[in-house]
């Protein structure tokens, strides 16, 4: 109570004085602001208005933030492209059993070094944490990703990033500090065993942290295409969203997709450029995230607040 | 062991009656629970590890293990006689350094900034905005930045020609000098928003008495911006600092792969870039594997350098 009337107080106090200074300053602060979100959202605003412009009215330059010559065929001829909507797949294939694999082994294992009365719980912990710090690095693992069996395999977008032991000490923090240890004490005096306790008590009371996790964790699996780059690019039946819009950034795919369609189709290569094509590319690889985003803003302040009582 | 009784609870157990058996008996579902995790974690994080002996070796992939032949130190020498391993070693601290003395105050100073909005609406606004970057993938940014540096239809060209500071469009992408600022002000584009929530919750945690008694003194906006907010955040900025230095060669290599083109090549080839394409790319599986042995122990020690250093400055440890 105290803090709060005294930080009105100090509203109050800070607001009558308006002198000179005060007034430049804001005036300044303000116009720093609204240039961050003018920098922040231009590009973004600027490439949706290319993808929804005439490919070739587009190339005369000078488009802003709104299309100068409406229309949907950068993305009906990027769609039309064979790979994309089986990249599409792939990619909501991947977030979905990603997402969920990881979530449940974050949370058991989190579960079980939250337990202070587990006899392997400082070992578990140790071996977790030392994984923070140390890795085997780029060749090691893709030796080991050959050896397994997991090169040109869906499994090598599950397994390997399983589980994050950040997300791991993040989450038994949550549990540590809102999970009372007479909850699972009392429930096993009536005979619930300690998986029950973990589904039926645990889980319900961790939501909040398991929402934010959860999508974190979505947000990654639907951003990488370093994994596809690396161990899938033998097998085009598991390409991804964000690989096929680096395989036009990087290389001459672009001009390689226009050239597929003058082999195919030589009409509908004349409808788009290679850089329309990859301005609508970098919008549908982008939309799930905005679209989801204001679910992981409300989220996410909490999110903070559980990491900072890890101190 | 001595049989000293255990207080459990209200119960007295000796400890000589609480066999392994019954420990596992008793835990075991809390043994099953992890136990598929903790070899998870041994296959895909520690085998890796011990991978680290093809540094060590002429490793052959199409041959057993046990018929691998030792070399010693055999590939360290040849890449500490590799001027390309230098350049890359350059590339990685010089961008690094410029992206830590560039990329590392702006945060804060968006954090003070934030701070001293009153317009509580508009400071969310600014805040949600300022956070969406961090969220799209480095691929997306990648395509963004290539299109605002483009010298045909990019704006930083055309606002560039406008206000006459050149007279012809500059292909940015296309030269090595610029590269560097490029990775580290994409970064910053990116990350800015994002980095800045660190600070802001810091701030919210200093006590308002402070700035009330620094009112009744009659310091004004600034004087509390320099008396309270900057020495009440300053434990984070050195944490977070001495943190940073502490990643100084982990600097990873997505930017710089998607970043780069023809020309840049040589400016862009970082340590992870160079393994993989001198050694991953190449087939000389031990020759990339010591090199990347080289910067691990390189990171581990200046992990624990600064950790040291942050326990002595400010008593909290980063590991």
């Amino acid at each position: 109570m105290e803090t709060t009337f005294a930080s009105r107080m100090r509203r109050r106090t800070q607001r009558k004085p308006l002198n000179k200074g005060d007034i430049i300053f804001n005036v300044f602060n303000y116009s720093v602001m609204i240039l961050l979100v003018v920098v922040t959202l231009y590009p973004f605003l600027h490439v949706l208005a290319v993808s929804l412009n005439d490919p070739y009215d587009a190339m005369r330059g000078g488009i802003t933030v709104y299309p100068r010559k409406f229309t949907l065929v950068n993305y009906i001829e990027t769609l039309n492209y064979s790979q994309i909507p089986w990249a599409t797949l792939i990619t909501l294939l991947r977030t979905f059993f990603g997402t969920l694999t990881s979530l449940v082994s974050t949370a058991m294992v989190a579960y079980v070094i939250s337990r202070r009365d587990f006899f392997a719980r400082k070992f578990v912990t140790i071996l977790f944490i030392i994984t923070m710090y140390v890795g085997g690095g780029l060749i090691p693992d893709y030796m080991l990703m050959r050896h397994l069996g997991l090169l040109n395999n869906f499994l090598v977008y599950i397994l390997p990033p399983l589980i994050n032991p950040f997300n791991v000490i993040v989450m038994r923090s949550y549990m540590d500090s809102n999970i009372p240890d007479e909850l699972p004490e009392s429930a096993m005096v009536d005979g619930a065993s300690d998986f029950l306790i973990f589904r039926k008590i645990v889980m319900p009371l961790c939501k909040p942290v398991l929402a934010v996790i959860g999508l974190f964790i979505a947000v990654g699996q639907w951003n990488s295409w370093f994994d596809t780059y690396i161990y899938c690019s033998g097998n085009p039946n598991l390409t991804t969203l964000q690989f096929e819009l680096q395989k036009i950034l990087t290389s001459a795919a672009a001009s390689s997709t226009i050239d597929y369609y003058s082999t195919h189709d030589p009409h509908r290569a004349m409808k788009v450029t290679p850089e329309s094509l990859r301005m609508a590319m970098t919008i549908i690889v982008t939309l799930p995230i905005i679209l989801v985003y204001p679910f992981i803003q409300r989220y996410f302040v909490h999110g903070l607040t559980i990491g900072a009582i890890k101190g | 062991m001595k049989a000293t009784p255990l207080v459990d609870d209200k119960v007295l157990v000796p400890v000589a009656k609480r066999s392994w058996k019954k420990i596992i008996k008793k835990q075991r579902y809390l043994l099953l629970m992890v136990i598929t995790f903790v070899i998870w974690i041994l296959i895909f994080r520690y085998v890796p590890l011990w991978g680290w002996i093809m540094a060590f070796q002429n490793y052959k992939p199409w041959l057993p293990i046990t018929q691998q032949e030792w070399v010693g130190l055999r590939f360290f020498k040849e890449i500490f006689q590799d001027p390309h391993f230098y350049r890359a070693m350059k590339n990685t601290l010089g961008m690094s350094f410029l992206g830590l003395v560039v990329g590392f105050p702006l945060p804060i100073i968006l954090a003070l900034l934030l701070n001293e909005l009153r317009a509580l609406r508009f400071k969310r606004t600014v805040q949600t905005i300022s956070y969406l970057p961090y969220f799209v993938s480095w691929v997306v940014v990648a395509s963004i930045v290539f299109r605002m540096l483009s010298p045909t239809e990019g704006i930083v060209n055309q606002i560039l020609l406008s206000l006459k500071l050149i007279d012809r469009p500059i292909a940015f992408m296309g030269e090595p000098k610029y590269f560097w600022w490029i990775v580290v002000l994409a970064t910053v584009w990116k990350d800015l928003g994002w980095n800045s929530i660190i600070f802001l919750a810091a701030i919210s945690g200093i006590d308002p008495q402070l700035y009330e008694a620094a009112t009744i003194d009659g310091a004004g906006r600034f004087r509390k911006m320099w008396h309270v907010t900057l020495p009440g955040i300053s434990p984070t900025i050195i944490v977070l600092l001495v943190m940073s230095i502490g990643h100084l060669i982990n600097i990873g290599f997505e930017r710089q792969f998607l970043l780069r083109t023809g020309p840049t090549r040589d400016v862009a080839e970082v340590i992870d870039l160079y393994i993989l394409t001198y050694g991953l790319g190449a087939g000389r599986f031990s020759f990339g594997t010591a090199a990347g042995v080289f910067k691990s122990v390189v990171s581990l020690a200046l992990l624990t350098f600064a950790n040291w250093v942050s326990k002595k400055t400010t008593g909290y440890r980063v590991i």
